[in-house]
């Protein structure tokens, strides 16, 4: 049975990877995420879990022992964030064309320069074309539940596909919550042992990471990003087992007060529990607000989307990253993609806010709705705004 | 994991010695790939794969090999095969090997011994791959790393690399009015690797088929990490005849240019083949299109190196004994 307990969520996250089993752990140490690994090889050396863990001397060595960990046909996990992502880059595609279903944990951290250890999401942003799933944890209990779906997902055979769950360094990684932490039973009810549909095996040699030219690339590519698209029919399944198992609720886009809501604000990550506290305030002020939280970023939700947004006059994205000399921030041009073809449509503005670990409070996020409830009948001038700099 | 307590003398079990009849006539790596003609790695590659036999994985850096044996949807392999990419392949064979280890522990594989096996080119063993292979050979994984050494980036096109020999021509390395091709020393990477506390390095030409075979059957029967640098032709790369590889090869090891030479548990060990008095060096430059521009100032320059080169080694090898 589920145990309720208080625990670093960093520490949460590798007990719960500890529950699923991983037979190999590569990883490398890099703030935020280094207590994810070191509590990890703290399980393993206690004997609580049977695995090989490899002290790699970087992340690129971390995915690649991970991907020929995953080749051999063991269950590989390894955790990281920001330039260690980036170290890791070259690997991590090869990986999904490679269809390696490796599970990692981003404690996400702003990239340098300059040097900044703490949070936004500039790591995975740039890294969000690359063919993995992508899951975003709000808080404790959901970064503890997604690790744990992560493997059911990943190495479901409609999907065998690498997975990383993301979590905001510091505001999650470091933050002592209340959650309930299943145990190994539950787990081992929920997550099958990991079947491979082709390892390295002397007694059936496969040839794994052939070079692929012009006649075949395109046609790989495509095949890319059909089991990414069509992973998405296995996620809804897995957080619809979850739910019937385990009593919470998991959806591309968890609506908080929308149903009404003529302002909606879309999150991704551990603000979504402040904006929360700003569409109660609002609402106590008669303003019809309302709340999205984006937790599937890929495969993008796109059918959720339009369906959430419905309603809505006006739409206030906020993204923790910014892509210099674009149209704003990753998110927002996803969101306004997605809904350029919609007949009716909100209004969209876009927020870059939180960059490199600056704190938005309660009253910021209400500001930001407030402005944007104006921009039904005024439209704003520019695609998107760095809230808050200084000019 | 602490290679210096780990590998005590004695580690290397006793094994079969080659001789060509013995050979085994099973082919792992199968003709019809598309390597140039006369390519010495190639050649190499078909013999370490008779000399691991099939309880094998190998993993390769990108390179010449991986792109010549796996064009989609054909493979020259019989061995189970990973590639993953240029500068990795030591990590990549590092998750391997921990892979089958943790799988055969706990009973989800057969209950037998595969030898990790990571492969590589010069580029991607001693430049772009050298932090993952010191990595993997430091945390002493029960690997062996086979570096095929041709002397230059050749699947790009013959550009200079760290193992490129002084004086050579390369495409990033010509000679011209300002220049004389290659001004750098070869890189000492078996040298390196034994710094590594490793309990076996060797260094092997395929020019020598028996003596390299038994060093990867040598390797393959330590259960931690070995390495073997094997010079391998590039008749392509060299400017030289394709048919000369072989002779090319030989001329390498009886010049001094690459001395073969075991080191086993730090002991150095000259091997068999080497000759007791080097040729003249220039019996193995002056056949190479690559060092046609060389003086003989330079040639001399050349020469004396390796003869320098070569005395360090006799003191290690004679101070081992």
């Amino acid at each position: 049975m589920s145990k309720r307990i208080g625990m670093e969520i960093a520490l949460a996250a590798a007990e719960a990877a500890a529950l699923c089993r991983p037979d190999v752990i590569a990883a490398y140490p890099i703030t935020p995420n280094t207590h994810v690994p070191e509590h990890l090889s703290e399980i393993v050396a206690e004997g609580r879990l049977d695995a090989e863990f490899i002290t790699v001397e970087s992340e690129h060595s971390a995915m690649s022992a991970c991907a020929g960990a995953s080749g051999a046909g063991a269950r590989a996990f390894t955790a990281t964030s920001s330039q260690g992502l980036l170290y890791m880059a070259e690997i991590l595609a090869i990986i999904s064309s490679m269809r390696l279903p490796v599970v990692m944990i981003i404690g996400n951290r702003a990239l340098s320069g300059p040097l900044s250890i703490w949070n936004d999401h500039s790591d995975i942003m740039s890294q969000r074309d690359i063919g993995w799933i992508s899951l975003f944890a709000a808080n404790g209990q959901e970064t503890v539940d997604m690790t744990i779906q992560a493997f059911k997902i990943a190495e479901h055979p409609d999907v065998m596909l690498p997975t990383n769950v993301n979590l905001d360094g510091f505001q999650l990684t470091h933050v002592v919550e209340p959650m309930l932490m299943p145990d190994q039973e539950e787990v081992d009810r929920f997550l099958p042992p990991f079947k491979p549909f082709a390892a390295l095996n002397p007694d059936d040699p496969v040839t794994l990471g052939a070079l692929g030219l012009p006649d075949i690339y395109t046609e790989a590519c495509k095949s890319r990003e059909e089991v990414l698209l069509n992973s998405k029919k296995v996620i809804l399944e897995v957080w619809k087992e979850w739910e019937e198992q385990f009593g919470r609720k998991y959806e591309p886009i968890e609506p908080y007060e929308a149903e009404d809501a003529e302002v909606l604000m879309l999150t991704m990550g551990s603000m979504g529990e402040t904006a929360e506290m700003a569409i109660d305030e609002l609402r106590k002020e008669g303003m019809k607000a309302g709340l999205l939280k984006l937790k599937l970023w890929r495969p993008f939700p796109f059918e959720e989307l339009k369906e959430a947004v419905k309603g809505a006059k006006v739409l206030v994205v906020t993204d923790r990253c910014l892509s210099y000399g674009g149209a704003g921030g990753p998110v927002a041009l996803e969101v306004r993609s997605a809904l350029y073809e919609e007949k009716k449509r909100p209004v969209i503005l876009n927020y870059i806010i939180g960059l490199g670990g600056r704190d938005v409070m309660v009253d910021h996020f209400m500001e930001m709705i407030r402005t944007a409830a104006k921009a039904d009948a005024e439209r704003p001038e520019k695609a998107y705004e760095i809230y808050g700099v200084r000019e | 994991m602490n290679t210096a307590k780990q590998y005590r003398s004695g580690l290397v079990e006793n094994f079969d010695l080659y001789a060509p009849k013995l050979v085994d006539k099973e082919e792992y790596f199968a003709a019809g790939h598309r390597a140039c003609q006369g390519c010495g790695e190639a050649l190499a590659i078909r013999l370490m794969c008779k000399a691991l036999g099939r309880d094998t994985v190998i993993v390769n850096a990108t390179g010449c090999m991986e792109v010549i044996s796996t064009m989609y949807p054909t493979t020259a392999w019989k061995l189970p095969w990973m590639h993953v990419a240029f500068p990795n392949a030591a990590a990549v064979a590092s998750g391997v090997e921990a892979g089958l280890k943790v799988l055969r522990r706990k009973g989800k594989i057969k209950d037998r011994y595969v030898k990790t096996v990571g492969i590589g080119g010069d580029g991607g063993t001693v430049d772009i791959g050298l932090q993952a292979l010191s990595g993997a050979m430091e945390r002493g994984h029960d690997m062996l790393y086979v570096c095929f050494d041709n002397e230059a980036y050749m699947n790009t096109g013959i550009q200079r690399s760290g193992a490129t020999p002084f004086g050579a021509s390369t495409t990033t390395a010509p000679p011209g009015k300002a220049s004389r091709g290659n001004r750098t020393w070869k890189k000492n990477m078996p040298e390196m690797m034994v710094a590594h506390n490793i309990p076996y390095v060797a260094t092997a030409c395929h020019s020598y088929p028996i003596d390299f075979m038994n060093k990867v059957k040598k390797a393959r029967s330590i259960k931690g990490p070995s390495y073997i640098h094997c010079l391998s032709v590039c008749p392509t790369g060299w400017r030289c005849d394709s048919k000369s590889c072989i002779k090319m090869g030989r001329l390498a090891v009886e010049t001094g240019a690459f001395p073969l030479y075991e080191v086993e548990n730090g002991k150095y060990r000259l091997s068999a083949d080497m000759p007791e008095t080097l040729r003249p060096l220039e019996d193995y430059i002056k056949l190479q299109g690559r060092f046609r521009h060389l003086t003989p100032d330079e040639i001399g320059y050349f020469q004396e190196r390796v003869k320098l080169e070569y005395k360090k080694l006799m003191t290690k090898v004679k101070s081992s004994r």
